[in-house]
């Protein structure tokens, strides 16, 4: 394979991990965005969209199961949001924090009991496990360009909910000054709920459109947490966007990674990047730099 | 509240009631006890479900039929959900409290190696179903494994490859103690077997997209075949990349690829892929005047009717070790410990899943190369490989 062939693989490679970040580092920074608080459990979420869908897909055809995964899911969430976050409003965004790990590792044995330890997935949305797409001496899946899809059109939808409806900016303006929102008739509580719920959904929507690559398993929840989590810090929490590039960059750090050194040091180079990053632009690369107008849009 | 006294005195009154009928007094022939470590729950409970499942099935078989010696057969089984801690603190329990006369398990090496000393200490035999060379080596009195080594599965892919003519390897292995195990095997044994490992590179366990480790792989033109030594989901995900990037080399996997679900997982980039397996996997290809068949058959029968699903070769460690232990308690005669141990130890020619095993006071695995059977993925199933 020629160097210029093996280094657009490598670009590929980087796009397709990048794009599993990136797709869960939205919904991190959706919840981030309109609550303050960063959602440990979005893992799981991811987790449990695609063991519902695979669940479904048994009954109905692939496209009805990924929908059902994405209300049951967010129902989840909102569900979550009501019984654990609504009473606890007077707690500070720590023990809010500390709480999401908790209901992650809850979330996770639940999955455990209810699915068991078996590894399963969604069918490739389009083509099948060893269809890949070639051009200029490289290859890749054609179920990344759905993970790509669906993450241009998440972010192209976040981006009129936010902006253009109601809701949408009810949502921005409890983030940006809870005080005035209150006194602007918005209910808190209820955009918060909302919010839970969009993120659970995004996060279910991630699940079922990464399964055929990633395969699902009760475990995933974690370690793609961790990732999505670093790659929306790399980003810059309080920007859908900014999330998607933190994901793709470190999905290609990762690959630049592994081509120049042993692969067993690609997650220290993507969280050595990271850090570097967080000391020189605390507010991530794409972030306002205050911390008030980190959360606004 | 007034009310604590009452309900406190209305609990224990309950708690004495549910455990009273227990404190009577043993029944006349007692069942011999035998305990069990299975990592049911957990990241290791790909190995325990099934060999917990499998146990359960297999007393109930043995006591339908008598028992042993006259005896019923009591199993005490105990989920360490993969923990070491678990696994010690439980094992201290058998041994002490139920005082059981062998322990079988656990599923994991690390496990195994936490309880070794332990077993040893107090005189308990310990049939382990974990594959650690380092559990049999330095040989203990009391421990004894029945899963194949890693040396002879590595040991079957390198002839393998050398009767395809590949010499010229890569190897991916996951970052867990299973596949830092399999490298150091596969490292180790590479140059006796003229074996050449152009590139090495391990991943983590819980990566979820592997195209970038073997882009590095394809980038080396001179690579003949991939070795990759991993547990799911990563031996799935290996498969489907290699078939997306275009690597057209022979894939070879460990022997913990040995259940059908992971080449349904893998779909149509299954096919093709070699590994060493018991030939449980195959019984319906091997000849009847096979030794093993009889037993397969019946064990795969049984469990896929009772839990609708398929065997595995991990169940089968769990068969092997129960079988040890039960021929080694027929031999026996009395159910004494140390007359267990000896009994065991000098097993010989006892069929199992595994192969057929040959202890000794220095091989207390007791299976030999002819143990594993190279198997290939054709048509989404499991056959032999034909050289």
């Amino acid at each position: 394979m020629d160097n210029g062939s093996l280094a657009l693989q490598y670009l590929l490679s980087g796009i397709t991990k990048g794009s599993i970040y990136a797709v869960v580092a939205i919904g991190f920074n959706l919840i981030y965005s309109a609550t303050g608080v960063i959602n440990f459990a979005q893992g799981e979420f991811v987790m449990l969209g695609g063991m519902v869908a695979v669940t479904l897909a048994f009954y109905v055809p692939l496209p009805v199961a990924v929908a059902g995964a994405v209300a049951i899911v967010a129902l989840v969430g909102c569900l979550l949001e009501l019984t654990l976050f609504r009473r606890l409003r007077r707690h500070s965004i720590l023990h809010l924090v500390i709480i999401t790990i908790g209901l992650s590792i809850v979330i996770q044995e639940v999955a455990l009991h209810i699915w068991d330890e078996k590894v399963r997935s969604l069918p490739y949305f389009s083509g099948n496990e060893v269809s890949s797409i070639r051009f200029l001496g490289a290859a890749i899946s054609p179920q990344v360009l759905w993970v790509l899809g669906t993450v241009g059109v998440v972010v192209l939808g976040l981006h009129i909910f936010l902006r253009y409806t109601l809701r949408g900016r009810a949502m921005r303006a409890c983030s940006s000054n809870p005080e005035a929102a209150m006194l602007a008739g918005i209910n808190i509580p209820n955009m918060r709920t909302l919010a839970f719920g969009l993120s659970a959904a995004l996060g279910a929507l991630a699940g079922c459109v990464i399964s055929p690559m990633t395969m699902t398993h009760y475990e995933m929840g974690a370690p793609l947490a961790i990732k999505g989590f670093a790659a929306a810090i790399l980003g810059g929490l309080g920007n859908p966007m900014a999330a998607v590039a933190g994901g793709l960059l470190v999905g290609l750090i990762e690959a630049a990674s592994v081509s120049r050194l042993p692969a067993v040091y690609s997650d220290v180079a993507a969280f050595a990047i990271l850090l570097l990053v967080l000391f020189v632009r605390p507010q991530g690369l794409f972030g306002a730099p205050s911390s008030d107008a980190v959360r606004e849009h | 509240m007034k009310q604590i006294p009452i309900i406190l005195a209305g609990l224990c009154s309950l708690l004495a009631l549910l455990f009273a009928p227990g404190c009577a007094p043993p029944a006349p022939s007692e069942p011999i006890k035998i305990g069990a470590l299975f990592s049911v729950t957990g990241p290791a409970s790909f190995l325990g479900a099934p060999e917990e499942k499998t146990v359960q099935m297999m007393t109930e078989q043995i006591n339908a039929a008598g028992g042993i010696n006259g005896r019923k057969l009591e199993l005490v089984i105990k989920d360490t959900a993969g923990s070491p801690e678990k696994a010690v603190s439980f094992a201290k329990q058998l041994i002490e409290e139920d005082k059981v006369l062998a322990i079988i398990g656990p599923s994991t090496s690390g496990e195994t190696m936490k309880i070794k000393d332990l077993c040893e200490e107090n005189q308990v035999p310990l049939v382990s179903c974990a594959a650690a060379e380092t559990i049999v080596v330095p040989v203990a009195k009391y421990v004894f494994k029945v899963p194949q080594k890693d040396s002879q599965a590595v040991t079957w892919i390198y002839r393998t490859m050398k009767d395809m003519g590949i010499s010229n390897i890569a190897v991916v292995s996951s970052s867990d103690g299973f596949g830092a195990a399999g490298k150091k095997q596969l490292e180790d044994m590479a140059g006796a077997e003229g074996i050449r490992i152009l590139a090495n590179e391990v991943y983590d366990k819980s990566a979820t997209d592997l195209t970038d480790v073997l882009t590095k792989v394809k980038g080396n033109s001179s690579v003949q075949a991939v070795v990759n030594w991993s547990i799911v989901p990563a031996q799935s995900i290996v498969a489907k990349n290699m078939k997306q990037l275009g690597l057209n080399v022979p894939l070879f996997q460990s022997h913990g690829f040995g259940n059908l679900k992971y080449v349904q997982q893998a779909g149509v980039a299954a096919e093709g892929i070699l590994f060493p397996a018991s030939r449980l996997l195959v019984v319906d290809q091997l000849p009847d005047s096979h030794r093993q068949k009889k037993l397969l058959a019946a064990y795969k029968k049984d469990y896929e009717s009772r839990y609708k699903e398929d065997v595995s070769t991990f169940g089968g460690h769990a068969y092997d070790a129960l079988t040890v232990v039960v021929e080694g308690l027929k031999k026996a005669g009395t159910p004494d410990r140390q007359k267990l141990r000896d009994a065991i130890e000098n097993l010989k020619d006892v069929v199992g899943t595994a192969g057929v095993f040959n202890f000794s006071a220095t091989d207390h695995t007791g299976l030999d190369l002819t143990a594993f059977e190279m198997l290939t993925v054709k048509d989404g199933k499991f056959t032999l490989n034909k050289k």
